[in-house]
């Protein structure tokens, strides 16, 4: 096997699996980032708007979805509130 | 003043232990006067790798709760007159370490030693918060290898907001790198994270790469810090890395794979 190996040596290496795990990293990375860039009162906000929400119409608890980004020069608060029996989603920007 | 260094990574495993054993060693064989803190509460390993383990009387919480006084508990290496091991507990209670008893026994070390380094325990819990909220400089210690990388970098997030820099909006922690287990063969096949591909993912001050090394173990086996094994490639490049905290400008070294002989290459398995 080895003999015929170095014959191989001039073929082109096959990209092994490192060059996954780099891009697999690169993302998960970028996204772990973005997650820690948020401001840490998201999580609050959902379950106090879900709190007001739910005085007016029986929603779920997945029906509230806060969304953060951060572009260059400013930050977008998505809010997403799907209401009951009506199809359509609410779509807010803050 | 006193500089205070944490040894920290996250993942549990990659050679936090080994690298504080070996740097605070270099340190105190260049002069410096160095304490070595381990603060892996009930995990007490860092007295076994220095090779203390039969000397320690009080460890660092009995410090803390003012039942010994730090000079009891500190064990002054038998090698190197500069180096000083502060033992941890071997107490099951996680909270033992406060910030308050932590800061207490820090400012106290800071008034005698140059250098305080600290052996973080892995993970990103109560341990490893205590054991980098103090510090100055971290080195965030990596091997070529997903989970590790993406652990480290969560650390980095850490000591950015966590920290006693972060929350008194002081001068950020200087964070440098360190790869370690490092294959330069398998790196060449493709098979594992090359220094430049980590170096890409975090970009941080590349403190240095340390070779995986058989030598590693028999060190530890013997309680020998590797730095002092001047045959071992995993020693040279601690020495190297130790240089490199200090000031000093060298090329990394071990990155390179062996070149194997042609008769090696034909008859290899
Ligand atoms: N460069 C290396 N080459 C070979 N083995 C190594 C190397 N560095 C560390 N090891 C081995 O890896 C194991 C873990 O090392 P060490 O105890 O230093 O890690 P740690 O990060 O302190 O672990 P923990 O998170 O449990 O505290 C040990 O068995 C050690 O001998
Ligand atoms: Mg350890």
């Amino acid at each position: 096997m080895r003999l015929l190996d170095i014959f191989r040596l001039r073929s082109p290496r096959p990209k092994g699996s490192s060059a996954i795990a780099k891009e697999r990293l690169q993302i998960l990375v970028a996204h772990d980032r973005t997650e820690r860039n948020r401001p840490s009162y998201l999580p609050k906000l959902q379950r106090e708007l879900l709190e007001v929400i739910r005085k007016y119409a029986d929603v779920d608890v997945s029906a509230v979805s806060v969304n953060y980004e951060q572009e260059d020069s400013r930050e977008v608060l998505e809010l997403n509130i799907v209401l009951p029996e009506i199809i359509a989603a609410v779509n807010k920007r803050v | 003043m006193a500089r205070i260094i944490v040894i920290t990574s996250g993942k549990g495993g990659v050679g936090k232990t080994t690298t504080s054993a070996s740097l605070a060693m270099g340190l105190a064989q260049r002069g410096n006067r160095t304490a070595v803190v381990d603060f892996d509460v009930g995990l007490r390993n860092l007295d076994l790798i220095m090779g203390c383990e039969r000397r320690v009387v009080y460890d660092f919480v009995n410090v803390i709760n003012d039942e010994a006084n730090l000079n009891q508990a500190l064990i002054r290496d038998r090698r190197c007159d500069d180096l000083y091991v502060l033992p941890a507990s071997q107490t099951r209670d996680k909270e033992a370490l406060t910030k308050e008893g932590v800061g207490k026994v820090l400012e106290e070390l800071a008034q005698t030693f140059e250098y305080i380094v600290c052996d973080s325990p892995a993970g990103i819990e109560h341990g490893a918060t205590m054991a980098m909220y103090y510090a100055d400089d971290a080195v965030v210690v990596t091997n070529p290898e997903v989970s590790s990388v993406r652990d480290s970098d969560r650390m980095l997030g850490i000591l950015a907001s966590k920290s006693r820099r972060a929350e008194t909006n002081a001068e950020p922690i200087h964070e440098y790198l360190l790869l370690t287990r490092y294959s330069p063969e398998r790196v060449a096949r493709g098979e594992m994270l090359g220094v430049e591909d980590v170096q890409e993912i975090l970009s941080l001050d590349l403190l240095g790469v340390i070779p995986e090394s058989k030598s590693v173990l028999n060190a530890s086996n013997s309680g020998v810090p590797v730095l002092l094994d001047p045959e071992s490639e995993a020693g040279q490049a601690y020495s190297d890395m130790v240089a490199r905290y200090l000031g000093e400008q060298l090329p990394h070294r071990f990155l390179e794979a062996r070149k194997r002989g042609f008769f090696s290459r034909l008859f290899r398995e």
